[in-house]
């Protein structure tokens, strides 16, 4: 045999193993993104798993009658008898009422926690609303507590969870079920109230507020100051080692870990500068640090996809510089760096760590009304529910993640729909 | 008048500069002949007038801003009488916030001492005389600057050049904030770490085995001396860092390479965007995810094979920060196996070569300094990730390289040690800028290296 022919077959010998290896390489792709997908997937579905029940509460129906001499309040006007009537005893003399069998103090107790420890100040807010009511009766859907909402729901998907529950508090979850006078309702108070300790009159409006107050001020303060940098460093930059010093301070600020930011906030603004801890103000003004190294990279990208044929056309124009810069360059790489903004606006919205060394972490019930007032955000929230023992708060947290990346799609999306619609091809 | 207030007038008064000066240059140009008698346009001697009205007010503002209150409690402290007056800087800070919170009326006045009370009161004074001279001189020279402004309008006056300087100017201030950031981070973990480094050794520190930051707050506390050792630390963020590349560098590579050379256009389109979802979601979600999900999971799975796993284990935070970080990598490893040139592979599949054959010994050998500098960004970002170990992983420092057992990381320290109120100038809460200074220098020079890698090599074929 030839050395070309010995050659040859080894070649032939060793053609099906080097084509099974193709394959299996192209396997180890393939499973490499599989294991990428699947986990977009199983992120979502227990997230979504585990909060969509949250977007329904449980409310329970009884005949409150708003007697005077039990509330204390025969004066609808005076906000002194309003602070001192005694609300709670609606409630309970309704559920005594529902349950006129019912004797011996821990009983009692647990039959008054079927109802939240709101809904007495619910009954107060109704009563305020129409006066007329005073002294008569009237049935009214009441929000139940945390714990007989977990037990319901979990009770109607047919496995029931009854361990913070007591056997009687389960039988007369079952009266009322019987009698259609307990049932789940769309939960306008997680959209509509502030935090509370109680997972059933906890809601996300207050965090929300706050990280819309938060994004407004990064908003204001990031985007100028990112598309000023980036056309200072595209268009007028002389190149020299200041200007390099300058892109490798970007490039790195990038990369640097969000907490850094956030001892930066800790020590320069509120220990310097005495700004008040855990108001929006502050939360925007580490965020607008945190993503001006984003704004300006895209914003730059965006300048310099403008050909420099249009500059050229308008220097011969007679334009100055500037003229060039804010009457052509500007306008057409605006819609990129808009995009660049939403993005930067989204990173901005999921960031908690930063926000957590300001003291944006506090417990705040009040929703915020200006960019002074105490305020968390609802990437914080989720982080302080996901902290809470309370097992209804799970539910919770999950819910205002699926929230919080609503928010997030519509900002992504919105940017990429942007970038189609307005990006232009030279 | 408030600060947001005086900003409107302000604007206001320079919107009216502008057209003032715009104003006055065509009132000097028409008997003349037109606005081309002009050297500028007439909008640039609004401009100009209006920057002279606002520009200098505003800056006087900005230093009012930020030195007023010092200045006024300073002057507030130093006039209390004698037999309150602070000795050391705990009890100046005392003193200054109930003196503040009487002021602002957040504490009654009642059974305060007289001197207490009259520091409140004086403050209040110095504070509504402070805004209100102020509002009169920013007033005073908005107005000058207005004038100024209308004066200089005339045919030779080069308003273009003007205006365009101080543009300039301020691009150029907007660049340097990069800078100004950079060097504000630098001070703010170095002077506190360097106070701390008073107290505890920078050798206990960087060397040290044990952590236990909890300082007694009485003397005769047991157990409380607090030892500042980071060594666990650090070996607990490299133990959470390493799990998380375990993960995310296979995953991450391979999905990049199949993106890249053999996937469909469709399932590119497709898959792209969908691993990038992953980098857009917040860390919190992933936090709550490995805590709530992952961590329960693999402690049940553990269970099932008579395997005692932690339910705060380093496996749980770094199994799900390695999702996290996969569309991070595979993104930067496309970019790099993209930019090889398509000659490369052609020369090598034209020698008979398989593709993976042709990806492996030429494709990926070619790219690899772009790859490394990928997997270094990562791996500084693995370091610096906080949500999902603050969430996940544990507190106690434990000394160990066992990914099942519970370690922290110097991240979830620097949060424990800084939420909450305690004083400030506490060993325990200056350890947390001492770890942020570590944390600082060491995903500084991982990003320096890594970037300079990435932007030698995409020169190289360019």
């Amino acid at each position: 045999m030839s050395k070309a022919t010995e050659h040859l077959s080894k070649i032939k010998h060793s053609l099906a193993g080097r084509n099974r290896a193709e394959a299996r390489f192209r396997w180890y792709g393939r499973i490499a993104i599989f294991i990428g997908l699947a986990a977009v997937a199983v992120l979502f579905g227990d997230i979504i798993n585990k909060g969509h029940g949250a977007f329904r509460t449980t409310y329970i129906n009884l005949d409150v009658s708003y007697d005077q001499d039990l509330i204390g309040v025969n004066n609808l006007a005076d906000s002194e008898q309003l602070s001192a009537g005694n609300w709670d005893a609606l409630t309970k003399s309704a559920l005594r009422a529902k349950f006129p069998n019912i004797s011996g103090r821990s009983d009692k107790r647990r039959l008054n926690n079927l109802l939240s420890n709101g809904a007495g100040f619910d009954l107060k807010d109704r009563l305020l609303e129409s006066p007329q009511l005073l002294g008569k009766t009237e049935s009214v859907w009441m929000l139940a507590d945390d714990d007989i909402d977990t037990y319901y729901k979990s009770w109607l998907a047919g496995e029931a969870y009854a361990a913070r529950l007591s056997d009687k508090q389960v039988i007369w979850i079952g009266e009322l079920h019987q009698q259609g006078l307990i049932k789940l309702q769309f939960n306008s108070n997680f959209f509509m109230r502030g935090d509370s300790r109680e997972p059933e009159q906890a809601g996300i409006l207050g965090a929300a507020i706050g990280s819309f107050l938060t994004l407004i001020v990064t908003l204001m303060l990031s985007f100028p100051i990112g598309v000023c940098a980036a056309i200072y460093l595209e268009e007028f930059a002389p190149k020299n080692r200041w200007t390099d010093f300058i892109e490798v301070n970007i490039n790195n600020l990038a990369a640097v870990p969000s907490i850094i930011f956030g001892l930066l906030g800790l020590a320069i603004f509120i220990n310097f500068f005495h700004v008040p801890r855990s108001v929006p103000l502050i939360g925007g003004l580490v965020l607008t640090l945190m993503t001006l190294p984003t704004i300006i990279i895209t914003s730059r990208a965006a300048i310099k996809s403008v050909p420099p044929s249009i500059r050229e056309a308008a220097l011969g124009m007679g334009a100055s510089r500037y003229q060039v810069v804010l009457h052509h360059v500007l306008p057409l790489a605006l819609p990129g760096m808009l995009t660049g903004a939403i993005i930067g606006m989204a990173q901005a919205l999921g960031e908690t760590a930063p926000l957590l060394m300001i003291g944006m972490v506090a417990f705040i019930v009040d929703i915020p009304s200006g960019f002074s007032d105490p305020a968390t955000v609802l990437p914080v929230q989720i982080f302080l529910w996901a902290d809470s023992p309370e097992r209804a708060f799970i539910e919770k947290t999950s819910a205002a993640i699926m929230v919080l990346l609503s928010f997030l799609i519509i900002m992504n999306t919105s940017a990429v729909w942007l970038r189609k619609r307005l990006e232009r091809r030279w | 008048m408030q600060t947001i207030n005086i900003l409107f007038l302000l604007f206001g008064l320079g919107l009216f500069g502008f057209y003032l000066g715009r104003g006055r240059s065509r009132a000097i140009a028409n008997p003349l002949g037109g606005i081309r008698q002009l050297h500028s346009l007439p909008s640039y001697y609004g401009l100009h007038t209006a920057l002279w009205c606002a520009l200098p007010s505003l800056f006087i503002l900005g230093f009012w801003l930020i030195f007023n209150e010092a200045l006024i409690n300073s002057i507030v402290m130093s006039s209390v009488p004698i037999d309150i007056a602070p000795i050391d800087t705990a009890s100046y800070n005392l003193l200054l916030n109930k003196v503040t919170n009487i002021a602002s009326g957040v504490m009654p006045r009642d059974g305060q001492g007289a001197g207490v009370v009259n520091a409140a009161d004086s403050l209040s004074s110095l504070r509504v005389t402070s805004r209100w001279s102020m509002t009169l001189l920013l007033l005073v020279l908005a107005m000058a600057g207005l004038f100024w402004g209308w004066y200089k309008v005339s045919v030779d006056f080069r308003a273009r050049p003007a205006v365009e300087k101080v543009m300039q100017n301020l691009l150029l201030g907007c660049a340097c904030l990069a800078i100004f950031t950079t060097v504000g981070i630098v001070f703010s973990v170095l002077f506190e770490s360097i106070q701390f480094f008073r107290t505890v050794p920078i050798y206990d520190f960087v060397f040290g085995l044990e952590w236990s930051p909890q300082t007694a707050i009485r003397e005769d506390q047991v157990g409380s001396s607090g030892s500042f050792g980071a060594v666990p630390l650090f070996v607990g963020t490299l133990l959470v860092s390493a799990v998380a590349m375990f993960i995310a560098v296979p995953v991450g590579l391979m999905s990049a390479i199949y993106l890249a050379e053999y996937a469909s256009k469709n399932v590119r389109t497709f898959a792209k965007p969908a691993l990038e979802i992953l980098a857009g979601i917040p860390t919190v979600v992933y936090g709550f995810f490995a805590a709530l999900t992952v961590a329960p999971f693999l402690r049940d799975l553990g269970n099932s094979f008579g395997v005692s796993i932690s339910s705060e284990s380093a496996l749980a935070a770094g199994g799900v920060m390695g999702i996290m970080i996969i569309p991070f990598i595979s993104s930067l490893a496309d970019d790099v196996i993209t930019a090889v040139p398509q000659s490369m592979r052609d020369g090598s599949l034209a020698m008979g070569a398989t593709q993976s054959e042709t990806i492996l010994k030429v494709v990926i050998p070619a790219a690899l300094p772009g790859i490394v500098g990928g997997i270094m960004l990562a791996v500084s970002r693995a370091i610096g990730e906080t949500m999902i170990v603050v969430m996940a992983a544990g507190m106690a420092a434990n000394l160990t390289a066992n990914p099942l057992d519970s370690v922290t990381t110097v991240t979830v320290q620097i949060v424990t040690l800084l939420t909450g109120d305690q004083e400030f100038d506490s060993p325990k809460t200056l350890a947390a800028f001492a770890l942020g200074l570590m944390l600082f220098t060491v995903t500084l020079m991982l990003n320096i290296f890594a970037l300079h890698i990435v932007k030698k090599y995409r020169e190289q074929y360019e």
